[in-house]
């Protein structure tokens, strides 16, 4: 379960878990999390929390709220965000717990379904199973990033395909998408492939298959492509290279 | 009648880098125009019971209903045989696996998602319950057609997140319908017209969860001319990706238009007007 933990100049006053679907910040004693101080307002801000996400809004206080160092009306809170209030400050941690060696299928991330009348009850077996001895490698599926920053491309050399013949003779293209289309829609097509550990080039389309420095593609089966490969294609030829 | 010439079709399912088996299904029958996804969940096996059981019923259902009748006959109530079956069918399932998840403590608790398309009339009538989803590919522009049944679109839908956040979410694989959980199910039903040379993709949330919309179309536009290819290219960028689900993938081409048969009237008409024509 997500938590707030409340300080003062580096001393930690108070772990607040957020057990509350509304859980309200302010100076006054009938507040969820009761600051006493002037520079708080009565009612200051409330953290929400769906499930396993929780929101921070500020309710029009006198001296606003602050995330991270950044004034917020509306905030959706991510594990680690440090709220500032006057001179308090609460750091959010809603950290997957560490499971335990246990084997078994790491099922934390598998679908579930979500009935109005049933959403406490689902909340606390995501907690449940989140602590439950049958995790394998749940913090990094659960806290893993989004798809595009997930993606390991960053360790692969970039790489270029320089056209040795025709029209366009000597330019250049830089393999920099993950799908690079070479040759005529309709006459004949190859994609190159820029995958976490290579370029590969596949046959696409056309009654002719592409030729990497003299091996012939087969149909539907990418070819890893080396460094300084030589492709003929649709009566183009052009070179394959890793660029230092 | 006979889709196949006007429809080119591919499936594939992986069970992806993570998970230990597959509990995803897929069907796909050209000749009949139509294709069906679904996500099972539910403890153990249980998952792939419910998935598997819905391709085999639908499937098998709508090969029997589309060839007593035309998909696109018109069945009162200004309802067509499509939606009738498909209302009715979906319904049927949905007990199948209701009861089964009642009657057998191993398979307590499961469902599925399900996405389905028929395709008759110029048309593409769609079904979905869950998070799996069709998107369409028509020239340039690429989206979903479908609105997920998902906590996380209700939380867009309501302005709480916007979609950027909601990658963020730690509430991703909360779906708020699916198929074999309870007595009674709502499947979302919608027709849509359908151009030739659009590409429609069913998929898993393996694949939408993996690879971003602009990388999913990049793929169906390079590998277009090739659907096999095209679906193989895919699941294998959910894999790069981490392949954290299982993911499964169906692609239709619309190759030509397919107009219903005309019906007896439509016939008579027709030779009405051509023997006033011929005059």
């Amino acid at each position: 379960m997500a938590k707030l933990i409340l300080c003062m100049e580096s001393m930690v006053l108070k772990e607040i878990p957020l057990t509350k679907e509304r859980m309200t910040i302010g100076r006054k004693p009938h507040n969820d999390i009761q600051i006493d101080n002037l520079a708080i307002s009565g009612e200051h801000a409330v953290v929400v929390t769906v499930l396993n996400d929780s929101f921070l809004e500020d309710l029009h206080s006198t001296n606003g709220t602050f995330v991270n160092g950044h004034a917020i009306e509306k905030h959706f809170l991510q594990n680690g965000d440090v709220i500032e209030l006057g001179k308090y400050r609460l750091k959010y941690v809603n950290e997957v717990p560490q499971q335990a060696p246990a084997a078994g299928p790491a099922d934390f991330e598998k679908t579930m379904v979500l009935r109005p009348d049933i959403a406490r009850k689902t909340a606390e077996q995501i907690e449940n199973k989140a602590v439950g001895d049958t995790q394998v490698g749940l913090k990094a599926t659960s806290a893993a990033p989004p798809p595009a920053a997930a993606q390991p491309a960053a360790a692969l050399p970039p790489a270029v395909i320089q056209i040795l013949s025709g029209a366009n003779m000597g330019k250049e293209l830089e393999l920099t998408k993950t799908l690079t289309t070479l040759g005529k829609p309709g006459v004949q097509v190859a994609v190159i492939a820029r995958r976490p550990h290579g370029y590969f080039i596949t046959h696409v389309e056309g009654a002719n298959f592409p030729v990497v420095s003299g091996v012939t593609l087969e149909a539907n089966k990418p070819h890893p492509l080396k460094d300084h490969d030589i492709i003929e294609l649709a009566g183009v030829k052009m070179e394959f290279f890793f660029k230092a | 009648m006979d889709l196949s010439k006007a429809l080119e079709v591919a499936s594939l399912t992986d069970k992806g880098l993570v998970r230990s088996h597959n509990e995803d299904s897929v069907l796909a029958n050209a000749v009949a125009g139509f294709v069906i996804l679904a996500d099972g969940m539910g403890g153990y096996n249980a998952g792939e019971v419910a998935s598997g059981m819905t391709t085999a019923l639908l499937g098998s259902e709508l090969t029997k209903a589309f060839a007593e009748r035309e998909p696109s006959a018109p069945v009162g109530g200004g309802k067509r045989h499509v939606h009738a079956v498909l209302e009715t069918e979906i319904a049927r399932t949905n007990s199948a696996i209701y009861q089964a998840a009642q009657s057998q403590p191993q398979y307590s608790g499961m469902g599925t998602t399900l996405v389905m398309a028929v395709f008759q009339d110029d048309k593409v009538t769609v079904a979905h319950i869950g998070d799996s989803r069709l998107y369409r590919l028509r020239g340039e522009e690429f989206g979903p057609i479908t609105r997920d049944h998902s906590l996380l679109q209700e939380q867009i839908d309501n302005g709480m997140l916007t979609p950027e956040q909601a990658r963020h979410s730690q509430n991703k694989n909360l779906v708020t319908r699916a198929l074999g959980i309870d007595p009674a199910v709502e499947p979302e039903i919608h027709d849509h017209d359908v151009q030739p040379g659009d590409i429609y993709l069913l998929c898993s949330d393996g694949l939408n969860d993996m690879v971003e919309d602009e990388e999913i179309a990049m793929a169906l536009q390079a590998f277009g001319a090739n659907l096999e290819l095209c679906a193989m290219q895919l699941v294998q960028m959910a894999n790069d990706n981490g392949g954290r689900d299982n993911v499964s993938v169906i692609l239709v081409k619309v190759k030509e238009a397919f107009p219903a048969p005309s019906s007896g009237l439509g016939q008579w008409w027709r030779r009405i007007l051509g023997w006033f024509k011929a005059r």
